[in-house]
């Protein structure tokens, strides 16, 4: 187990440094001015100048690519270039919003999904598995920005039940908080719910049909009793790695969601910060989401590992 | 073995396949129609014309330019499918490969790949959109080989799942000791048992495809005026939500049921080809 | 018996409630759309900071009123000698900084050595080149001496960046800015909100708004929601689309005013065939300004037929100049050797009268034959790469903000390479001219050369479309600066 974990470990090392030599690449080579651009049309070229050097923009790509690899290591992202601020702060400040966002988008569409995605299979063939179905096919088709918009149109200015947007820091008050992320949530959970279900379903399904369920049966469990205690168990192998990818994509691809409803979310920041070629705070931002995914994605492994022998002794998934 | 090609006609006695199958193929065909002719050109603008309700000259209203909703849907189912089909192209012949390599290696070709696929599948793919079209401009061909990168590790994953189950298999076993060499065997015995596999993920990704479009054309990354296609229509369409529905219902319906299409497509032949995929190990696999 | 007294005093308490309730509401939930990156005017462009802090914040010597006036600030007098090349300022008294710190001409000449210094990155710095010397007789008085007369100096002094900073608090402005403003800077959550409230030690009139606080909301339909919801009373510029559902609205007042953006379709003049004057000619034949502004703007916005904000004393209406006529487009593009038209690049930056007007323009200049091929940017900073810096476009669509910014048509190095000796000599001489009906006949004649030259398509003048709660008042109609002033704005009751 500890060489399995160990093997793991240097892959993930090794695909980090990768990553954050990429990501320094492909975002140097991005045309534009940064100096140019916080100092505006009517600059002086000397004081574009004069503001190159202060951000050490100046300095050859190597040096500014190790003193940035060496800053990650001890916690220091360097300085937004154009906020003045350790990008450190700027990121914390927005993961407050965009961590419980993810994890109440996943408990969602968990809690929606994946008994939506249980039923149907108990009932499989029935007119509610059909109807249950459908809905998640609906689900799924439903882009989530217009989904987004439909919801704030309805609870906000119509019912008035909760804010259109915005977000009411945790210090401020934590039902307001609360609240800001209600409807977004529901916004990024809706496909991810339909998703769940459907992979729920055909997990089940495949499992209900398996040996064990027949010893089971044997053994006088009926099928009800026999799918909760043995096939759920079994099926969840999928859904865990559905999950996965989910975090992977809800960390990342929130941006959308994060116009709709105003929040400051990690998304727009790095939105907001390549436009304005901030690009210390673009590369910065884009290597935690990617050792945050990249992170998620070891752990799920190790926990296959862990739960199913079998799989350590064959090469990785 | 048998051809996959040859269970075609049992193929269409699945309901959802039939329906999914037909569908889609109906959306394609007013796409394509759009590329000879449409009722009227989207090029022209015409602000006295602008928001009108369906009538007999604009079935469908036109929107806040004044250009005919019935001409702006089919072009944009158009760009919407070609987008969404040649990101699965790029996909699939850079992704498919890469898997196919990394079961037959092994050892460390295996890992580099495996490494690389974990790294396009962390790296954010909006931010990949937005860093290529920030370096080449906004426009539809950048938003294809944005989504396009994001579907190679999803076939690359597929390709290596399925060849690997296949790896064991006798006649594999003995295609390699009779000297063939890889892209050989590749070529004759595993690309043909694992294409019903590509084939239903390039269903989901051809829908997956299409919502991704309508994302970028909402940050206004993807196609750009004056051509169009159905997320640009509803990302022009969300000012005027509250002013005139239809503007946003109208693209955003047209989504909907495309994407379900597809993916009733993908579910009937994915239950069609189940046993197949039973044995490749498809379907705890593919998402 | 305590039951009766128990509900008497509940109902003295809902009564008094009531009473508070009634009185005006002193606070106010500003929607912007676009959040500034720092808070210190003196070190970066961005309009985003103008418009949280300039005059509320941060004070200049002089500042511009709504109708684009020069009035005293910090400043409460001034004399100007008769060559125009010294200002005596009479600074105001017992004024204090918001971290209590006062006020006096040490400030101001730290300011101003700030903006001349040699690697001073202050982005108006080009405005005060002409400053020779600034020094304090005493600690309420200010000279500044200039190289050569400069009619706008007084306007220029009033200007977001010129804005008075004190040397203690200097180095932090950017994220916790200390002015001399009714205002005070509370707290900044970085992505959503920022507050500020009144500040108590103010040197000048106490403005009725007590707390003000803004939230950033980029995008358009996500502002109507927050206006109709209530969660934000009021929006200085928003998209004409969405205007529709509030003019009907009792709730809502909609205003509608000037700014200074000349919103233009910009030629590369030193790019054939755009050097030659006949096809610019033809292209302002061609223009359908009308068209133009009723897509792209809604209908809001005033034609303009040079480079000039019609809101001005001194302008004078030029669209005439050339006047709707294919016919005569066709005539001159076929005298200038192109009488099937050819084939050009407009490249569009990402806002919506650019984007909205690229694709109508387009389809205007398609009826004389010229072919326009639409190049989104993805963003300004691209446009500032390639069309400003490198002059790399052949036609683009942009609206000049800045106030008083004739003077570009002088200078032959900017972006679109306009290099006329005749128009030139009159901005030198407008340049030195301080007498304001000798400049009014000055500007007269520019507006007229750069008409008739057609240098570039003048379109129209971008309007400022703000929605309110019906019951504010104070707010200003026009913008002739940027920034969003909050001094005067009150609830009605």
């Amino acid at each position: 187990m500890i060489w399995f974990a160990l093997q793991k470990l240097l892959g993930l090392v090794a695909t980090l440094l990768v990553a954050a030599a990429i990501t320094f690449i492909a975002l140097d080579l991005l045309p534009g001015d940064t100096a140019r651009f916080i100092l505006g049309i009517n600059a002086t070229p000397e004081s574009v100048e004069a503001l190159r050097e202060q951000l050490g923009l100046n300095a050859p790509a190597l040096e500014r690519f190790f003193t940035w690899l060496r800053g990650m290591f001890v916690g220091d992202f360097g300085m937004s270039y154009t906020q003045r601020e350790p990008v450190a702060g700027l990121i914390a400040g927005r993961l407050g919003v965009t961590l419980p966002l993810t994890f109440f988008a996943m408990i969602l569409s968990a809690g929606i999904g994946l008994p939506i995605g249980i039923l149907a299979a108990r009932k499989r063939g029935s007119a509610v598995d059909t109807g249950l179905m459908t809905l998640s096919q609906l689900g799924v088709a439903v882009p989530n920005f217009w989904f987004g918009m439909l919801l704030v149109l309805l609870f906000a200015v119509t019912l008035r039940w909760l804010p259109p947007g915005g977000f009411v820091p945790w210090g401020d008050n934590v039902f307001g908080a609360l609240g800001s992320l209600i409807l977004p949530s529901f916004a990024l959970a809706l496909p991810q719910a339909a998703i769940l279900a459907r992979v729920m379903r055909t997990a089940l399904v495949d499992v209900q049909s398996s040996d064990y369920i027949r010893t089971a049966r044997a053994k006088g469990l009926t099928m009800s009793e026999a799918v909760w205690r043995h096939g759920v168990r079994n099926a969840m192998l999928p859904v865990l790695t559905i999950l996965g990818l989910q975090f992977a994509y809800l960390v990342a691809g929130t941006v959308i969601v994060e116009n709709v409803f105003y929040l400051p979310g990690l998304g727009r920041l790095i939105f907001d910060a390549i436009s304005a070629r901030d690009l210390i705070l673009v590369r910065s931002s884009v290597m935690i989401l990617i050792v945050a995914v990249i992170g998620t994605m070891f752990l799920t492994e190790l926990a296959y590992g862990w739960v199913d022998p079998r799989l350590r002794a064959r090469r990785d998934e | 073995m048998t051809s996959p090609f040859d269970s075609i006609k049992s193929w269409f006695k699945h309901p959802s396949l039939r329906i999914g199958a037909i569908a889609s193929l109906v959306f394609l065909l007013i796409g394509f129609v759009s590329v000879l002719w449409t009722p009227y050109p989207i090029e022209t603008v015409s602000i006295s014309n602008a928001m009108q309700d369906p009538s007999l000259a604009h079935w469908l209203g036109t929107d806040h330019l004044g250009r005919d909703m019935v001409s702006l849907v089919m072009k944009g189912t158009l760009t919407s499918f070609v987008v969404a089909t040649i990101a699965v192209a790029i996909g699939a012949v850079i992704g498919i490969p890469l898997g196919l390599a990394a079961a037959s290696w092994g050892g460390a070709g295996e890992w580099a790949i495996l490494r690389v696929n974990d790294f396009l599948f962390a790296f954010p793919a909006l931010i990949i959109a937005i860093l290529i079209t920030t370096l080449f401009g906004p426009s539809a061909i950048n938003a294809m080989i944005a989504v396009g990168i994001f579907n190679i590790p999803v076939f690359a994953r597929v390709a290596r799942g399925g060849a690997l189950s296949l790896k064991t298999l006798d006649y594999v076993a003995a295609a390699r000791l009779s000297g063939m060499g890889p892209i050989e065997i590749a070529r004759r015995h595993i690309l043909p048992n694992i294409a019903s596999l590509i084939i239903v993920q390039a269903t989901i990704q051809l829908a997956l495809g299409i919502l991704a479009e309508a994302s970028l054309s909402y940050v206004g990354l993807g196609t750009q005026p004056p051509a169009t296609s159905l997320g640009l229509m509803l990302k022009d369409a969300q000012t005027y939500a509250l002013l005139k529905p239809s503007l946003a219902l109208i693209p955003g319906i047209t989504i909907i049921l495309i994407v379900i299409a597809l993916n009733l497509a993908g579910d009937g032949l994915r239950d069609q080809l189940d046993p197949k995929l039973r044995r490749l190990g498809g379907a705890r696999g593919v998402a | 018996m305590a039951l009766k007294t128990a509900v008497a005093a509940f109902a003295l308490a809902l009564s008094l409630a009531g009473v508070a309730a009634a009185a005006a509401r002193t606070d106010l939930k500003l929607g912007l759309a676009l959040e500034p990156t720092g808070l210190d005017p003196t070190i970066d462009a961005a309009a985003s900071i103008d418009d949280v802090v300039y005059q509320n914040i941060y004070e200049g010597l002089t500042r511009i009123d709504q109708n684009g006036a020069v009035q005293p600030a910090l400043a409460t007098s001034w004399d100007v000698t008769d060559d125009g090349l010294t200002y005596t300022f009479h600074l105001a008294e017992g004024v204090t900084f918001h971290d209590s710190t006062s006020f006096d001409a040490e400030d101001v000449i730290f300011t101003y050595g700030r903006i001349t210094a040699a690697d001073s990155i202050n982005p108006q710095k080009a405005f005060f080149a002409g400053i020779d010397s600034v020094t304090a007789p005493d600690a309420k008085t200010v000279v500044i001496k200039l190289k050569a007369a400069d009619g706008l100096f007084l306007f220029n002094v009033g200007r977001g960046a010129a804005v008075i900073v004190a040397p203690e608090s200097e180095p932090t402005n950017v994220t916790n800015p200390v002015g001399t403003g009714p205002f005070k800077f509370v707290r900044w959550q970085k992505g959503a909100t920022l507050s500020v409230e009144q500040f108590a030690g103010y040197w000048g009139t106490k403005p009725a708004l007590t707390s003000v606080t803004y939230t950033f909301i980029k995008d358009a339909a996500a502002r109507v929601n927050a206006l109709r919801t209530g969660a934000i009373d009021g929006i200085n510029n928003t998209d004409a689309s969405t205007l529709p559902i509030f003019t009907n609205d009792p709730n809502f007042k909609v205003l509608v005013g000037t700014t200074e953006g000349e919103t233009l379709l910009v030629q590369n003049n030193a790019r054939e065939p755009f050097s030659n004057l006949k096809v610019r000619q033809a292209i302002a034949h061609a223009i359908d300004r009308k068209e133009i502004i009723a897509g792209a703007s809604s209908g809001y916005g005033t034609p303009i037929g040079s480079h000039f904000p019609p809101h001005n004393p001194d302008y004078i209406d030029l669209t005439g100049t050339y006047p709707y006529d294919l016919d005569a487009a066709k005539k001159l593009l076929a005298e200038a050797g192109y009488p099937d038209g050819f084939t050009a690049t407009l490249k569009l930056p990402p806002v919506p009268y650019a984007l909205l007007g690229g694709q109508i323009i387009a389809s205007q200049l398609a009826k004389v034959g010229i072919k326009l091929n639409l190049v989104n940017l993805t963003d300004f900073a691209q446009w500032i790469g390639e069309v400003y810096t490198n002059h790399d476009f052949d036609l683009t669509i942009v609206s000049h903000i800045e106030p008083n910014d004739i003077g570009i048509y002088a200078n032959p190095n900017y972006y679109f390479g306009y290099n006329d000796p005749d128009f030139q000599a009159i901005l030198k001489t407008l340049n030195e001219t301080t007498d304001p009906a000798a400049r009014k006949e000055l500007l007269i004649a520019a507006q007229k050369r750069l008409a008739e030259q057609a240098v570039n398509g003048y379109l129209y003048e971008l309007p400022q479309i703000g929605v309110w709660n019906a019951k504010l008042e104070g707010m200003w109609q026009n913008q002739p600066i940027g920034g969003v002033v909050l001094t005067g704005i009150h609830w009605m009751e």
